[in-house]
Formats: structure tokens, sequence, C-alpha cells
């Protein structure tokens, strides 16, 4: 193999170890809220170093690729695609760390039915099917994952709108709710960066962007 | 789109239809057909040996001077058949001027070397061939390093001197296409840096041809690329294109050096 696809392997293998970190948060922050474990949520936290560790690792690792390889047509998109997927895998560990600090003021839950548990678990489908099209250059896969966000962010809706009638409802609930909007606002924004992710991976495999469908056709001078 | 399609606005100079070329038995290009814009560069890249230089000669026929040849199929300049349309071989390579891989000035003085084209031509006086060779000199970045020493051998220059020396040589002609053979394989990344700056000073009157084995250099001065294996074009478009999202995998194998 040459150096420079071992250098690109490389880079690939710390994008699916950092994601597996990030993977590994989001399933810590969903049980953390749901039992709620406050050990669990600082194991979070505690994982969020090693996501900064990588984020800086890999852009450096980026960097040098450009600054020494030249990279041309595929190789150049899935190196200045990765230089994206970075920032929005350490971005999810943020919104983990952001959800689990609220662990103890959620409880007892205000919730009916386990829409909340729901909106977590459809979340962590998506990162980890985003992951996945990364991994096996899998283009339907992508595409389904940025069809998916529809239903997150229906999801979102519905919990919000709920969460509004429980606080008119009982002035007492105000406080976990208001929590629990930013929980929720947290898991959608998870969901958004599952979404950039699988279009730079779309990005990589068919050379043209995915984002912003409305623009297409538009050329810009 | 990656890359924004805006309509070409140059005309077509050079329009090559279907052409193919041989040396006696051996058949080097085939099938070709492309258009060069004007006031373009357009780039050819390929492993060696798959007939870029080759196809670069057949523009000003000067692989005619040396060797037994056939070219079949049409190579228009302007419109007219450059090897049916009755056009003089003379007066095509000065319309058609060319630069190669190792600067080769002739052994005389710096001016010499410039006002030979023009004398051969017929200029003689001495004010018009002096107004020419300082044009030339300008326009090849070279007038501020030479003009005090003019009468000295051209032989005694830099390396990177003597290619814009000769660029100068081929522009004192007024041609309208430059055809350039890797012209700076034997400089340094400064001669380099000045020749590819020169050629997109010219390419605002000339049409600029570049054959070149570094993909960057393709990459940083060209507008179009066009990529040649085994004499034959795989892929032609806008250089962006070529190297962000190449249509057929052997060019993208061959720009990520996969090739082979």
């Amino acid at each position: 193999m040459r150096q420079f696809d071992v250098e690109l392997k490389e880079l690939r293998e710390g994008i699916m170890a950092m994601a597996g970190v990030a993977e590994d948060m989001i399933e810590l922050t969903i049980q953390a809220l749901a039992e709620p474990s406050p050990a669990k949520a600082e194991q979070v936290n505690h994982l969020d170093r090693k996501m900064d560790e990588w984020e800086l690792r890999l852009d450096q690792q980026c960097i040098d690729l450009l600054a020494l390889r030249n990279p041309a047509a595929s190789d150049l998109r899935r190196i200045a695609s990765s230089l994206k997927i970075i920032p929005e895998l350490e971005r999810i560990g943020d919104h983990c760390c952001n959800i689990a600090r609220r662990v103890g003021m959620v409880h007892p839950p205000i919730l009916a039915g386990n829409d909340l548990e729901r909106l977590g678990t459809e979340t962590r489908s998506m990162v980890r099917r985003a992951v996945d099209a990364f991994v096996g250059n899998d283009a339907a896969l992508a595409h389904a994952v940025i069809l998916s966000d529809d239903s997150v962010d229906a999801l979102y809706g519905k919990i919000y709108r709920d969460l509004l009638r429980i606080m008119l409802a009982d002035p007492l609930c105000i406080e976990r709710a208001s929590h629990l909007i930013l929980v929720i606002k947290n898991w959608e924004r998870i969901a958004d960066e599952a979404t950039n992710i699988a279009e730079e991976v779309l990005f990589i495999l068919e050379g043209h962007s995915a984002k912003h469908p409305y623009l297409r056709g538009d050329s810009v001078e | 789109m990656l890359i924004p399609t805006v309509p070409e606005t140059k005309p077509i100079k050079l329009s090559v239809r279907n052409m193919a070329f041989s040396y006696g038995e051996k058949k080097v290009l085939d099938g070709l057909s492309l258009d060069i814009h004007a006031e373009r560069v357009t780039a050819i890249i390929g492993p060696s040996g798959c007939g870029k230089s080759t196809f670069l000669k057949c523009f000003n026929r000067i692989h005619e001077v040396s060797s037994a040849v056939n070219v079949s199929g049409d190579m228009l300049m302007d419109g007219v058949d450059i090897y049916r349309g009755g056009i003089d071989e003379v007066d095509l390579r000065r319309r058609v001027g060319m630069v190669f891989q190792k600067p080769n000035p002739f052994p005389k003085s710096i001016y010499e070397n410039v006002a030979f084209g023009p004398r051969l031509f017929g200029v003689s006086d001495r004010t018009s061939l002096d107004g020419i060779v300082e044009d030339a000199l300008r326009k090849a970045a070279l007038w501020d390093e030479v003009k005090d020493r003019l009468k000295e051998s051209a032989t005694g220059m830099s390396g990177g001197q003597q290619q814009r020396l000769c660029i100068a040589r081929a522009l004192a002609v007024n041609p309208e296409v430059l055809l350039m053979d890797e012209p700076c394989s034997a400089l340094d990344p400064i001669a380099t840096a000045k020749i590819e700056d020169l050629i997109g000073e010219l390419k605002e009157n000339l049409t600029i041809v570049i054959v070149t084995h570094n993909m960057q250099q393709a990459a940083r001065v060209s507008d179009y690329t066009a990529f040649f294996w085994l004499g034959k074009l795989v892929e032609m478009d806008l250089t962006e294109r070529i190297f962000t999202t190449p249509r057929v995998q052997m060019t993208e194998d061959y720009i990520t050096g996969r090739f082979g």
C-alpha cells in the first residue's frame, strides 16, 4: 500500500474511533437520563475530553495531508469533508454533555409515554447510520439518514408542545419542563449533526454538495 | 453543482476531429477529437509515451521537419485545415509558436535570439527590430533583467532566463498560439513560478496549450485539462472539474497517483 493510502486509512480509522466515542456518549446519555444516573452523566463529561483530544489530533492529520500530499479528486473530497465531519462529532459530544448536566433536574418525570426515550434512540440511530455510511461508503444509507431528520424534528415539535401544555396546566412543573426543553433541543441538534455528516458522505461519494437542495440548479458566478 | 457552469465566451481556436497520427507504421495518436478555446490555457496530462508531445507538435507540423509521418482526420485553426487548407508551413510555425522542455537559445546574443524570427520574416530596419525585441522581452517578463546586456551571449543566462528568452523569441513573431512542452521541467521552483505567472499574463492575447507532467502545474495554470492515455483522449473538462470530480475512473486514478 502506498504511504498516502496508509495515511488516509489512519485518518479514516481515527474518525471511526472518534465516532465510536460519540456513540458511547449518546448511549450513556440516554441511560443517564432514563435511570436517572448521575454517575453515567459524569462518565459522559469525562468522555468529552477524549472527543476534544481526537478533534485536535484529526484536524492536524487533515492539515498535514493537504499540505504534504496535494490530494486531488476523491482523496481531496474525503479530506475536505473530514475537516467538516470532525467538528460535527465534537459538537455531538458537547450536546451530550449539555443533556447529561440536566439529568438531576428533570426528575421525577413529567412527560407521559416514552417520547423522550424515543427522541434519544432515534437520534442515536441517525448518528450510528451516518457513521456507518461514512465507513461503508454507502450513499443510500446517507440519503436515508437525511430523510430521518424530519421524523426527529416532528417528534421534537410534539414533545415541545406537550411541555408547553404541562407548564400551562401546572406551574410546579415549569422548572423541570424548562430543563426538558433544553434536553430535547440538544437531541434535535445532534440529529442535525448526523444529517450534516450524511451530507458530507454524499459529497465524498457523489462529488456534489447535498446541502441546501432548494438552491440546486442555481449557478453561482 | 460543485462547479458552477459558466458558459464559455471565447471562440474555438483549434479544433481536432477524429485525428490519428503515426510515425511510419507506428500509430501514436488515434481517434482524437477536442476543441481548444482562444485565450485559454489548455493542459495536456498523461503518462510518458501517451502521445502528449506528439499531439502538441501536430499543431505546427514541426514533426515533419525530421520524420516521415502520417496524419489523418481534421486539425483546424480558425476553421482552416492545418494540413490540407493550403497553409504555408513556415507561416503556420510563425502563428503557432513553440517552447520546449529544455531552454534552447541560439548561441548568439540575447538581442539576436529575439530578432532572429522577425528578420526571417523580413524586418530589417534597426528601429523596428529594437522595438520588437523590447516588446517581446517585456511580454516575457525578462526586459528589466537583460536590458543592459542585450549584446551578451544568451548561453550565459540562467536556465529560467533562457526559457523566458525562448518565450520572447516565440512572441517576437506575433504568434496566435503558443505550444509549451513541459516548459518548466528543467527549472527551479522560483523560475517555474515566473513562467507560470507569465502564462497567466500571455493568455490574455494568446491561445496556450501546455504539456506537463506536473499535475499541480496543470491545476495552477490551466483553464481546461485533457487526460491522454495510449494515444487516446480519456477525458477533457474544466481544470477544476478534472481535479475535484473527474467523470472517468482512469482520470481519477491518474491524478490521485493510483494509476497502473
